[in-house]
């Protein structure tokens, strides 16, 4: 589309077409610019509401119509909020839980990948096609099912628990089991890296997990850094699990946390607010860090994890 | 010991007999894949079964269960919780799904076209997608406020009448249809990619033989789209089917109890969660959940098959 609009300006110069260069330039660039700037506001609402929301006194908050910008900037709603809730803790047990799934993301997810695109196997497609089909399987269809499971499991006493309900484990532990998508996302990249540079290591005589290892494994690097970007953000994001499988409000993470903010008669929603805020504060710094591998994950398959 | 292997030719004895390479390849294909199998066997095969068998039982989570038959299902058949929260999925479904793809390919357009800033867009689109939907939901409790929030200042300004959206049962599964759309931004970049990957020749030369702009969209852009767009819906459908952070958020959550009024943000999955863990009825959840697990299977295969009709593979198909 862009190389015909580029050729028209020598079309213009030879015949007086002012009125359809006119509106090319309408249809062109204006009007996707105006659709644009518009959709950029609305998409960029929730968010700014919430860090004004932040800012404003309960009274302030209540008012209609609503201020754009708070009048008296209430900066103590942070510390309020922080000491509202064990704020430290809980930020403690996103923590631990986020980097648990994390690593096992990103082990498994190499392992299976490298399985299902740098090895010749018979039967590999059908398994690999098994492997993406899931993708499209509503999780909460096992909840029940898994919730009683990890009931039965012993847990050996971690975080005082008899089963592996009311531990981090169940957050945790599947995601060494690898992610379809993740898996998928991993595969396509792998795919991409010449066949001979295998053939080229054994070769040499190094083995299949030297080849993963030493060969691969660092030229799959962005991918590796696109799925511990995905993965790292979904268990900070994740709201459902730790919501059932947690019981004791000293394992909560933060996400679950926040509930404490609305069981009271009077909700304070610019407590609330803030501590949303700084909840959704270093996801928001790692995208804009890491913006490009956000945007290579999903042009690859299109979902979040 | 490898390399050796390597430069063994395979011996094909039978046909179905695999060479020293083919043995070699497949144990570590395997043993590499072993953490994904593991996991399919023990976190979603046997999880399905053990779903559809604690469905015929009666079974509070305590104790162990007993067997009682169809009787789970033959009570959901009579349970108007459990029509209403079907009707409820469906209903956010069915607009959040279509809604979405028209938003996603309405941005993707205007992004394809001369604008030289479109990172900055790109990011914007995208941002609400990376944060976490409780957090965008409580956003929402503020600004739909009746009394206070920033979407009836809007309305009213702009002459509109303002619904108390989360009172007013007729308003709230529009509410989540709203939260649902922030979603679509980064479907736009989705679509724009897809939009990217179309040869510039096909519009060169249908506007050689004469074909408008709404022609050349008509023809050639929407033609060669469907695949990403059949994407797109699919997993909205999934996503759709087990929507329940935002309207748990909307309704006060835990606290409050119940689910918004008239239960209208009572959703499938919301009304599951009730069910299994909070009136510790496990084996009716079970149930409700092989409903939702054929649901979304034969919702799936009906989409595919009517996507048959419309989708254009680009004459990749044998």
């Amino acid at each position: 589309m862009a190389t015909t609009e580029a050729a028209r300006p020598i079309a213009v110069a030879t015949t007086p077409h002012r009125r359809t260069r006119w509106r090319h330039v309408l249809t062109g660039s204006v009007v996707p610019r105006v659709i644009l700037i518009v959709s950029c506001l609305v998409f960029l609402a929730p968010f700014y509401w919430m860090v004004v929301s932040a800012l404003k006194t309960n009274t302030e908050l209540a008012q209609f119509p609503p201020s754009l910008i708070p009048g008296a900037w209430a900066f103590n709603n942070f510390p309020d909020a922080i000491n509202y809730i064990p704020f430290g803790l809980y930020t403690f047990n996103s923590l631990v839980i986020t980097v648990g799934a994390t690593i096992g993301a990103v082990l498994s997810n190499t392992l299976v990948a490298y399985g299902f695109s740098r090895i010749q196997w018979p039967g590999r497609n059908a398994l690999f096609y098994l492997c993406v089909a899931t993708i499209f399987l509503p999780y909460p269809v096992i909840l029940v099912a898994l919730f009683d499971i990890f009931g039965r499991l012993p847990s050996f006493g971690i975080q005082g628990a008899k089963s592996w309900v009311d531990t981090f484990l169940p957050l945790i532990v599947p995601a060494f089991f690898g992610n379809p998508f993740y898996i998928f996302l991993m595969r396509q990249f792998m795919l991409g890296i010449p066949k001979e540079l295998s053939d080229a290591a054994k070769v040499d005589g190094a083995s299949e997990l030297q080849t993963f290892w030493r060969v691969i494994l660092p030229l799959t690097r962005p991918a590796v850094i696109v799925v511990l970007i995905l993965a790292a953000v979904a268990a900070w994001n994740e709201f459902l699990l730790p919501l059932l499988y947690l019981q004791s409000n000293d394992k909560y993470p933060l996400a679950v946390g926040l509930i404490f903010f609305t069981s009271e008669h009077d909700v304070s929603y610019n407590l609330l607010m803030a501590a949303s805020t700084l909840i959704v504060l270093p996801v928001v710094i790692i995208f804009l860090v890491a913006q490009r591998f956000f945007i290579e994950g999903i042009t690859v398959g299109g979902v979040k994890g | 010991m490898t390399a050796a292997a390597t430069s063994v030719k395979p011996r094909s004895v039978g046909r179905f007999r695999l060479g020293t390479l083919e043995r070699r390849n497949l144990k570590w294909g395997l043993l590499f894949i072993s953490p994904w199998a593991f996991g399919f066997i023990a976190l979603g095969v046997f999880p399905i079964l053990y779903t559809f068998f604690l469905s015929l039982t009666r079974y509070t989570g305590f104790r162990s269960p007993t067997l009682i038959g169809f009787n789970n299902y033959t009570t959901m058949w009579n349970d108007p919780d459990f029509w209403k929260a079907a009707y409820n999925t469906l209903y956010y479904t069915v607009l959040a799904v279509p809604i979405g793809v028209v938003v996603a390919m309405l941005l993707a357009i205007a992004m394809n076209q001369k604008v030289r800033e479109v990172a900055i867009y790109r990011a914007i689109f995208y941002l609400p997608s990376i944060l976490p939907v409780f957090a965008i939901s409580f956003v929402f409790v503020v600004l739909l406020n009746p009394g206070y929030g920033l979407v009836n200042l809007l309305l009213t300004t702009a002459g509109l009448p303002s619904p108390n959206w989360l009172g007013d049962p007729a308003y709230t599964k529009l509410a989540l249809v709203m939260i649902a759309q922030l979603g679509a931004g980064q479907w736009a970049l989705v679509f724009l990619a897809g939009l990217r990957g179309i040869p510039i020749e096909l519009y060169e030369s249908a506007e050689i033989d004469g074909a408008g702009a709404f022609r050349r969209f008509r023809s050639i852009t929407l033609p060669l789209m469907t695949p990403v767009i059949l994407y797109d819906i699919i997993i909205g459908l999934s996503f759709g089917l087990q929507v329940f952070t935002s309207a748990y958020i909307l309704t006060g959550g835990a606290t409050r109890g119940g689910a918004g009024p008239d239960n209208s943000l009572l959703t499938y999955v919301f009304y599951l969660y009730q069910q299994a863990f909070q009136f510790g009825s496990m084996g009716y959840a079970a149930a409700l959940s092989v409903v939702l697990f054929l649901a979304s299977v034969i919702l799936a295969m009906a989409v595919f098959r009517w996507a048959r009709g419309w989708v254009f593979y680009g004459g990749e198909e044998a």
